[in-house]
């Protein structure tokens, strides 16, 4: 045993507390979207499951669900792409300047979103506006990549760093061709950290709304907007229960994807 | 019974549109353009994708084969700068949009004649500063509210009837005291300020030069002690009245309501003696319209008795059509929301966007909503 | 292990290429600063041109003025946002505000984060429990961010489950406020501190572990000046989230605040209600002053790259 037994005990209490924190509130959510009461109040007076039949009936929430899917996976392909040149770039080579990189990479989730969302719609406005290109899903996607490119950085240079070359160059020592050793031997090398970073970010695009408050077009309507829009409306609180409840349910399918793809699932959350 | 009720108002209305577009011009054509762009506040254009059951635009689609697309507004600005795209026909604007549509060209005066429903709208919206120039209407009235002033008739006794209740730096009730979380409520208090302090010369509580903006921003910050909470959410409202820690305070009506239908707590709304600030909203007909037809029609279509009511009653304020009140499912609800008392709805005084121009001669010298911006943040701390 | 990269791309093709796609890896492969240029023109020019370029349109602004006349930005020098910034005390009190809650909620979050990462990096022998224990830890991750505040406005709300569980005590809920935002950011950052934590001890040996608890006896001694030097990187890491996450916030301060102000909120009324973009960019410089001061600072720890 690593850890001496008492040491362990308190670990194990303290964890415990945690887990308790952690879960008894989304537990609370799933429990109140049943809540007969339109009005929200503790404990539910009734059970009742028609706010779920409403929000599945709901056009809103599924075209704003269906936004959010288009947008998030736009974002998580384009950041998979420019997250893995820079960490090739980074990681594979020397030059100038290539220790400011990791720090302008990091920079888009490390500034408050206000910061980037602000700063995204004040240059979109001057540049993009004047060359007929409105503000929409395309904008949206633009500014959801810029900070998505870092977990697939993270997670990509984490893994060049563990391989190294060796196989590589082993490959091509060998005579393989670039491409042959790009797609027989990098590739699976990296496919779970791909997977990993991809997941991570497909999954900080379908969650986020700071951003998207400043880079969204007039009448599109991505999932955390719909919830937000109607979270404080009159009547529209029993269906965002049940929304919200739904969404908990969601968000165990990445888990159990990256869980399925990753061959060690204790480093399946990936790296943030 | 009932079906045939709407079949004859439905003919009736058919006639009186038949006879009223044969008074006009005969070369004007009125047959609708089979589409539709309208920029709406949310709630304003159901067609079902909130809950199947709340669905006003489907029925109108099918009755006038004018396809509607409806465009949610969330802010004034956001409205307008839609409205200047020239991609809409028309807008549901609030008194913060309507004027700069207007001087702006970006909305055509509307010819009352061709919306039938417009004659029984309530006169005291009709002609106002807020949707008219020159005489000529620019919009038709849609529905209105105020913000009241809401008390639990349990606890704040005898019934409170000024504002004085959560102002007076002794009120009774201080620390259990409800505010609304917007830069906006700083006309609130210079409302009152209009009226127990003439001396500072307050005409319009929207058009506040400094020292009269001083004012009411050191009226808020002194309230600030006796504050409760303020609510920005209904639902923060509903909480905490419900639950006691809040009794007295501004409220719009819906709060009161879903308070009420609780059944925990008693409330009471009034318009105080000072009068309250509230909204009034407006469609508007875009000067560039590509579907003016289908604008007109859905003007009218919008403000018909049972339409109109069926929004009211959703939205949770005072329809602006006359005879709505006798279509709401709740028979109540007019004499609740007072949509028929002239008295009351003088008593309002709209909401606008403060603006630098006082708009009655003091020329540029009033305090503009940026500035109420910093101050509200100034006085929340 | 990069300078090896570079010599690797030199010897890597013998045979003869065929068709554009192999001639040009050939090419490139013979050419490393070519292939570093290609590789980095595209995320360069979204991160520095689009980004920064971004940046910068925004805080040009925040020396400019909104004409109070026309509601237009006018483009001429001016000093006075910052001015009315640092003059009046609200926002000084503010911002104080601000980082006192992102101090707590780092501090906190790296208390709770140590022990259950330590727990599940190196207390589990079944690798299974392990990872169950990851996906529940990393759960809430994965739930959508305002769910999350909408569980607290449910906890803390005067009628919520708090209030309900604690009025058999005799007790009551702090009510939605400054209290609940702390709570609510803590669980909203919590994960981002446990997984880069998790991350450090598990690239600790386990032998080091052993070693260090056999020192004679005394855990805490051993903890304190031998295992949590080793996992600071991750410690730091997570701060860098916990810590300017915080800083940014303004929509979980709406949900479970009421009226409580943070730093975020002032950037907020002034842009997206009031519409004074040259006013909220001015604001907007502090955020980004410190988290940059505090990114610089951690990269020397090479925190960084524990992200």
């Amino acid at each position: 045993m690593l850890i001496p037994r008492h040491v362990r005990r308190v670990l194990i209490g303290v964890t415990a507390v945690v887990l308790l924190f952690i879960h008894i509130p989304l537990l609370v959510v799933l429990v109140n979207s049943f809540n007969t009461s339109r009005v929200f109040g503790w404990p539910p007076r009734g059970l009742t499951t028609q706010w779920w039949s409403r929000a599945v009936e709901n056009e809103g929430v599924r075209s704003a669900l269906l936004t959010s899917i288009k947008a998030a996976s736009a974002a998580t392909v384009l950041a998979l792409v420019l997250g893995t040149m820079t960490a090739f770039a980074v990681s594979r080579y020397r030059f100038f300047g290539r220790s400011v990189i990791s720090l302008v990479v990091v920079l888009p989730i490390a500034l408050p979103g206000i910061v980037t969302g602000m700063a995204l719609n004040a240059a979109f406005t001057t540049t993009l506006k004047p060359l007929g290109i409105g503000f929409g899903l395309f904008t949206v996607i633009l500014g959801h990549t810029t900070f998505c490119v870092v977990v697939v950085f993270n997670n990509v240079v984490a893994r060049l760093q563990r391989v190294g070359v060796s196989l590589q160059e082993a490959s091509a020592d060998l005579g393989a061709r670039p491409w042959t050793t790009a797609r027989l031997v990098t590739f699976p090398l990296l496919r779970s950290a791909l997977v990993a970073g991809g997941v991570l970010a497909f999954g900080l695009s379908f969650d986020e709304i700071v951003v998207t408050t400043f880079t969204s077009g007039p009448g599109l309507q991505t999932l955390p907007q719909w919830i937000f829009n109607n979270l404080f409306r009159p009547n529209q609180g029993p269906i965002v229960n049940a929304v919200a409840a739904g969404l908990l349910l969601l968000s165990v399918a990445p888990i159990w994807a990256a869980t399925k793809l990753s061959a060690d699932p204790a480093s399946a959350s990936g790296r943030l | 019974m009932h079906r045939n009720r709407k079949l004859a108002s439905l003919a009736m209305l058919a006639a009186t549109a038949l006879v009223l577009s044969g008074c006009g011009s005969k070369t004007t054509n009125t047959e609708g353009e089979g589409a539709l762009n309208i920029i709406v506040w949310a709630g304003y254009a159901e067609d079902g994708s909130t809950d199947p059951k709340v669905d006003w635009v489907t029925p109108f689609e099918k009755k006038t084969g004018c396809q509607t697309n409806v465009k949610i507004g969330n802010t004034s600005d956001e409205m307008v700068t839609l409205m200047r795209s020239g991609e809409y026909d028309g807008v549901s604007a609030s008194g913060d949009a309507t004027l700069r549509l207007i001087y702006g060209g970006d909305v055509a005066a509307v010819d009352t004649s061709r919306v039938p429903n417009y004659k029984t709208i309530s006169s005291f919206l009709k002609d106002r500063p807020w949707n008219s120039a020159d005489g000529k209407m620019y919009g038709i009235p849609h529905g209105w509210g105020a913000n009241v002033l809401m008390w639990n008739s349990d606890v704040v006794k005898p019934a409170p009837t000024s504002w004085s209740v959560v102002f007076d730096p002794n009120s009774k009730y201080a620390g259990k005291i409800t505010a609304y979380d917007s830069p906006i409520y700083i006309a609130d208090a210079a409302l009152y300020l209009m009226k127990t302090q003439p001396a500072l010369g307050i005409k319009d509580p929207y058009s506040l030069d400094q020292k009269q903006f001083d004012a009411a921003v050191a009226l808020l910050t002194q309230q600030r002690k006796n504050i409760g909470s303020y609510w920005a959410a209904y639902t923060d409202e509903v909480s905490s009245f419900g639950q006691g820690s809040n009794v007295v305070g501004t409220a719009w009506q819906v709060n009161a309501n879903l308070i009420q239908g609780e059944g925990k707590v008693k409330v009471s709304t009034t318009v105080p003696a000072e009068g309250a600030t509230g909204w009034s909203d407006t469609w508007m007909l875009s000067s560039k319209a590509k579907h003016p037809n289908c604008m007109y029609k859905w003007m009218d279509w919008i403000t018909s008795p049972k339409v109109n009511a069926q929004v009211a009653e959703y939205f949770g304020e005072a329809p602006a059509q006359t005879l709505s009140c006798d279509y709401t499912a709740d028979k109540t609800f007019c004499d609740t929301y007072h949509a028929l008392d002239n008295k009351y709805a003088e008593s309002i005084y709209y909401w606008t966007t403060p603006r630098a121009e006082c708009g009655d001669g003091r020329g540029k010298i009033c305090v503009d909503y940026a500035d109420w911006t910093k101050a509200w943040t100034a006085i929340k701390g | 292990m990069s300078s090896q990269g570079l010599t690797s791309g030199g010897r890597s093709v013998t045979t003869a290429p065929s068709g554009v796609l192999a001639r040009t890896t050939t090419a490139l492969s013979r050419n490393p600063r070519a292939r570093l240029a290609l590789l980095l023109s595209a995320p360069m020019f979204w991160l520095v041109v689009l980004y920064l370029g971004s940046l910068a349109t925004m805080f040009a602004a925040s020396v400019w003025q909104v004409d109070s006349f026309t509601g237009q930005v006018q483009r001429t020098f001016t000093w006075d946002n910052f001015h009315t910034l640092l003059t009046n005390s609200v926002y000084r009190t503010i911002a104080l505000r601000t980082v006192m809650v992102a101090l707590i909620v780092t501090v906190l979050s790296a208390v709770i984060a140590v022990p259950v990462a330590l727990l599940m990096a190196k207390g589990l022998r079944s690798s299974r429990t392990r990872a169950l224990l990851v996906i529940a830890i990393s759960m809430p991750l994965w739930a959508n961010y305002l769910v999350k505040g909408y569980a607290w406005r449910i906890m803390f709300d005067e009628r919520g489950v708090l209030d309900w569980a604690l009025h058999p005590l005799g007790g009551h809920t702090p009510g939605l406020g400054l209290t609940a935002t702390t709570v609510a950011l803590l669980y909203l950052w919590l994960p981002y501190m446990i997984l880069p934590v998790y991350a450090a001890f598990e690239r600790l040996p386990n032998s080091l572990i052993d070693a260090a608890f056999d020192l004679g006896g005394r855990p805490w001694f051993a903890f304190r000046t031998v295992i949590l030097p080793l996992v600071m990187p991750g410690v730091i890491a997570g701060s860098i989230f916990t810590f300017s996450l915080t800083l940014g916030d303004y929509i979980m301060v709406k949900i479970v605040g009421r009226a409580t102000q943070l730093y975020a909120n002032v950037v907020y009324d002034n842009i997206g209600v009031a519409g004074d973009l040259p006013f909220a960019a001015a604001a907007a410089v502090f955020p980004v002053l410190v988290v940059v001061g505090y990114l610089v600072a951690v990269r020397r720890t090479g925190a960084l790259e524990s992200l």
